[in-house]
């Protein structure tokens, strides 16, 4: 994971955030994967969707396993602390350092392999766990670093570069988290920024776990005729049902939807996720319908995108454990240690 | 061998897995200690929730000794399945006491032991009615039937019921009834109390009796950990429901109930130490309680926290491995696992309890060391210690200690800085500064287990990785003088040419070893090693004497592995003494080793 400092370049004119910052403050280091990496377009979305929500960099914790997406996380937010752990094994160390500070904003970046195969199980467990994160699932079909194995979200039928046919049924992040309780299920492409970005805010802002796998064409391993996992199968049958946008409390107030077309849904912060619906019939709030949706399109070959559910009201992680507003990282030793005195009260009852 | 006497003797009970025998034996046990007289306990059981046969051995030592001496005087044999081994086990001259109800003649096979016939089943039959409670009250009739043999004093066994059912005030009749039935018949149809009995003495005063698992739950609250997140397994289990108790009592707030502690309980061993390290890199002092097998899954996480710097504390709970292995027996069978746990050049610290009351110490040592040398810190104990209740020291606290959190920027420092290295030896104690996030911009630094240099940054060079494996080491071997410095106990008649060496829970029955052993003209002396890396004093206690013997509750010799590994000492001078049956480790099994040893070199 070569890494190379970007050149810092001041633009007078650059639009600025309420913070006053630039849309640079929310770069990184200098990306090392292949050219047309879909990869890297999706670190710019995310990069971008930080800088709308005008959250300070040093106030986000970046957290991935390994592989190619993993890696990403150094390209974005030079200003936030980073943890690229083990392979497979994010959720937990994102699940251990949510509870410690519940203070700040945590994204996971994970791919394919580090997430249905090594990692499934810490996946699956931290949706469960309703952690308070977006966890951002750069879904390719293929092991790229080890350079052109079948992932698990391999689609029967697809064919590798060196010419083999995946006969395993895929694992689909969407329809696992769907069964599993996830608060937050989105897809996007890293094709579509103007999708994805709005989908990384609302994300951001979701109260629990919020999870979009975006399809992210490998340009060196899995981007060939036959692949399902391409830039033009993927344009070919990319279907957007719901798009999303967060709005803030401020604006939150001001706007009206026409009835049908849009549904706000409020969120913890006072602003809102404001769905719009570009499949009359598809209906984002119910979580057996976008199950029983999402798989019908997938067995027609259609890749159904947007946000597929949405559920504000579950308890997040931090609510199960009845966490204090305060971060426990930040409690005075006094106010964890019993003391001498409580201590000898204590010892009577092994006498 | 001695003679059982006066406050003097073991007794051991065999039962049935599930019937309730367990918190019968605590009764006794506990009885005998609110006389003043110290007890040892070990409760020997099965991994079974219910049927297969369990044994609970209390040692009275008027002597306060540790361990098991090894001998049994007296044994309740409440267990069919298993009279043939229950009888042979008593020692010529003991006692047994079995229920007879249904008359079994080969319980009288022995001659030189004194079988005594209680109608337990009979009595308790006709005195109550309800299946479940004639299985528990015929445990309380046998503590009385004991009770009076050994002349305990039946208001403390009352004191103790009233206070064991303080929040079910209508079970203490029942049960102060069946205690009679046993307590009476004795009375009436045996000679009490037996040649061998309880004495009140004033040798228990400043001291509790408890278990290792609950002393080190206390010590993490005391601690000041947050955060614990773990996967159940057998022994270590209680600690975690022990923080989870003490957390209850002390960590919620009385107005709003919000709780300053979270607990997790995770999908495996791997996901448990994931969080604990994600939670320590965030600032908060967060643990995990295992047992071997869990180390064996916590290990690719290990190294990363190794590599990474990052503090995580793990409680090993030992048992007997390797693979499943025996989970409820106990071994020191992962000292070496833990050293060097995790691919590539990793080497931990880890430290030895020898009892409940150092499991509450060494378990707030253990947070302040893993943020010092911010590092995985192993507090090894295992179930002889964790499940087992044990006089020691009432525990006390100094309110005056505040924790070691270790070199971590503040917000100010950073903003007078210019610009922050993660990995670099600024102060030449090997130990670098860390930054934890959202306190400020210039703190932020990518942490990876891949291949980085001193700045933090990625490198394959050769002498960027190598510095900072260097300075791993370095900084390794920096906590030798730091974890908790071994104790020598000097041989008592006079000059020793022989030492002894043990860690954990073989204490008891090494320091009792050295006395019986003074008694016959073996002078040893003894070093308890108590943390790892080894401190100098390990090895000059070495250098000091002809011969060392090693104590271990392993088949492999493992400190003693380590001890050749990590210093220069000869290979020879290193006995190994090793016990891994499975049992708590017994005084006799140290001493006959020793006295083999000695008439060895005597005819040599």
């Amino acid at each position: 994971m070569t890494s190379f400092a970007k050149p810092i370049i001041d633009l007078k004119n650059a639009p600025r955030n309420a913070l006053g910052l630039t849309r640079q403050d929310y770069e990184g280091a200098m990306s090392t994967l292949c050219a047309g990496c879909g990869h890297d377009s999706i670190t710019a979305s995310m990069a971008r969707a930080f800088f709308n929500l005008s959250i300070e960099p040093y106030r986000a914790v970046k957290v991935s396993g390994i592989g190619c997406s993993s890696k990403t996380t150094a390209y974005f937010l030079r200003e936030s602390h980073g943890n690229n752990t083990v392979h497979g094994r994010m959720p937990s160390v994102a699940t251990g350092a949510a509870v410690a500070n519940t203070g700040l904003t945590y994204i996971g970046v994970s791919g394919d392999g580090d997430s249905l195969s090594i990692g499934l199980g810490q996946f699956a467990h931290a949706m469960r766990r309703n952690v308070n994160m977006l966890y951002v699932l750069e879904n390719n079909g293929v092991y790229g670093l080890t350079k052109g194995q079948f992932s698990a979200s391999a689609d029967i039928g697809s064919v590798s570069k060196k010419g083999e046919v995946n006969e395993l049924p895929p694992i689909d992040p969407v329809t696992l988290a769907l069964s599993l309780g996830a608060t937050f299920v989105a897809r996007g492409f890293s094709g579509d920024r103007e999708q994805l970005v709005p989908l990384i805010e609302a994300g951001l802002k979701h109260n629990g776990f919020g999870l979009i796998d975006v399809i992210s064409p490998c340009v060196s391993f899995n981007d060939h005729p036959g692949s399902t996992k391409s830039y033009a199968h993927t344009f070919k049958y990319y279907h957007p049902a719901v798009h999303a946008d967060y709005v803030p409390m401020a604006e939150e107030i001001k706007a009206s939807y026409d009835a049908g077309e849009a549904v706000s849904v409020k969120l913890h912060d006072g602003g809102a996720i404001v769905l719009r619906k570009l499949d009359a019939d598809y209906d984002p709030c119910d979580r057996a319908a976008a199950y029983a949706q999402v798989s019908e399109r997938a067995a027609r070959g259609e890749i159904i995108t947007g946000l597929l559910y949405v559920d504000e009201s579950r308890k997040d992680l931090a609510a199960l454990k009845k966490l204090p507003k305060r971060p426990l990282n930040t409690y005075p030793y006094a106010d964890l240690c019993p003391g001498a005195a409580t201590l000898a009260r204590v010892m009577d009852r092994y006498r | 061998m001695s003679k059982p006497g006066i406050n003097d003797f073991t007794i051991r009970l065999a039962n049935v897995n599930g019937t309730g025998s367990a918190s019968a034996n605590g009764l006794l046990m506990k009885s005998i200690f609110r006389s003043g007289v110290p007890v040892v306990g070990k409760n020997v059981f099965p991994s079974n929730i219910q049927g297969l046969p369990t044994w609970y051995e209390i040692r009275v030592t008027k002597d306060g000794y540790g361990a098991r001496s090894g001998d049994v005087d007296m044994m309740v044999a409440m267990n069919a399945n298993t009279y043939a081994q229950d009888i042979a086990s008593l020692r010529p001259g003991g006692v047994l006491i079995y229920d007879n109800t249904w008359p079994r003649q080969h319980v009288l096979s022995r001659k030189d032991v004194t079988v005594l016939g209680v109608p337990l089943a009979q009595m308790v039959n006709a005195a109550f009615t309800a299946a479940r409670s004639r299985v528990l009250m015929k445990n309380m009739a046998y503590v009385g039937a004991v009770a009076a043999l050994l002349d305990i004093d039946k208001t403390i066994i009352e004191t103790l019921v009233q206070e064991t059912f303080a929040k079910k005030t209508k079970l203490i009749a029942p049960n102060m009834q069946a205690v009679a039935l046993g307590y009476d018949y004795a009375k009436e149809h045996f000679d009490c109390p037996l040649p061998f009995h309880v004495q009140k003495m004033d040798a228990t005063r400043g001291k509790i009796m408890i278990d290792g698992n609950t002393a080190a739950g206390l010590g993490c609250v005391y601690a000041g950990a947050t955060v614990g997140a773990w996967y159940p397994i057998t022994p270590s289990t209680s600690l975690m429901d022990a923080f989870k108790s003490w957390c209850r009592e002390f960590r919620v707030d009385e107005k709003s109930g919000a709780h300053r502690f979270c607990i997790i309980q995770a999908e495996d061993e791997l996901a448990a130490i994931g969080m604990v390290i994600g939670a320590s890199w965030n600032g908060a002092r967060a643990f995990t309680p295992t047992s071997g097998p869990g180390i064996s899954l916590m290990s690719e996480f290990i190294g990363f926290a190794y590599y990474a710097e990052i503090p995580a504390v793990l409680f090993d709970v030992q048992r007997v491995g390797p693979s499943t292995g025996m989970p409820t027996r106990t071994q020191q069978g992962d000292v070496q696992l833990c050293a060097y746990a995790s691919h590539g050049d990793t080497r931990h610290i880890l430290l030895f309890p020898a009892n409940p009351a150092e499991c509450f110490t060494m378990a707030a040592d253990a947070f302040d060391l893993a943020e010092r040398f911010q590092t995985p810190v192993f507090v090894l104990s295992d179930i002889d210690i964790g499940m087992n209740d044990w006089m020691v020291d009432t525990l006390d606290w100094d309110d005056a200690r505040q924790p070691d959190r270790g070199k971590v920027l503040s917000a100010e420092q950073l903003d007078q800085m210019d610009r922050f290295y993660r990995y670099r030896d600024v102060d030449g104690d090997g130990i670098p500064w860390r930054t934890l996030p959202g306190v400020h911009p210039k703190g932020a630094y990518f942490t990876r287990g891949s291949g980085h240099n001193a700045d933090g940054t990625y490198t394959e060079k050769e002498a960027e990785y190598q510095e900072v494996v260097d300075r791993l080491k370095r900084k390794w071997q920096g906590a030798a003088d730091k974890v908790p410095a071994p104790i020598v106990r000097p041989a008592r008649g006079g000059k020793a040419r022989w030492g002894i060496i043990a860690y954990g829970s073989s204490d008891g029955a090494v320091i009792e070893a050295c006395d019986r052993l003074a008694a016959q003209g073996i002078n040893l002396d003894y070093m308890r090693v108590r943390g790892f890396p080894f401190a100098q004093e390990v090895s000059d206690f070495v250098e000091a004497h002809e011969q060392v013997f090693v104590v271990e509750q392993n088949r492999d010799a493992q400190l003693r592995g380590l001890m050749l590994l990590e210093t220069d000492l000869a290979r020879e001078k290193l006995v190994p003494l090793l016990h891994y049956s499975g049992e708590p480790l017994a005084s006799h099994f140290v001493q006959d080793f020793i006295l083999a040893q000695d008439r060895k070199e005597k005819t040599a």
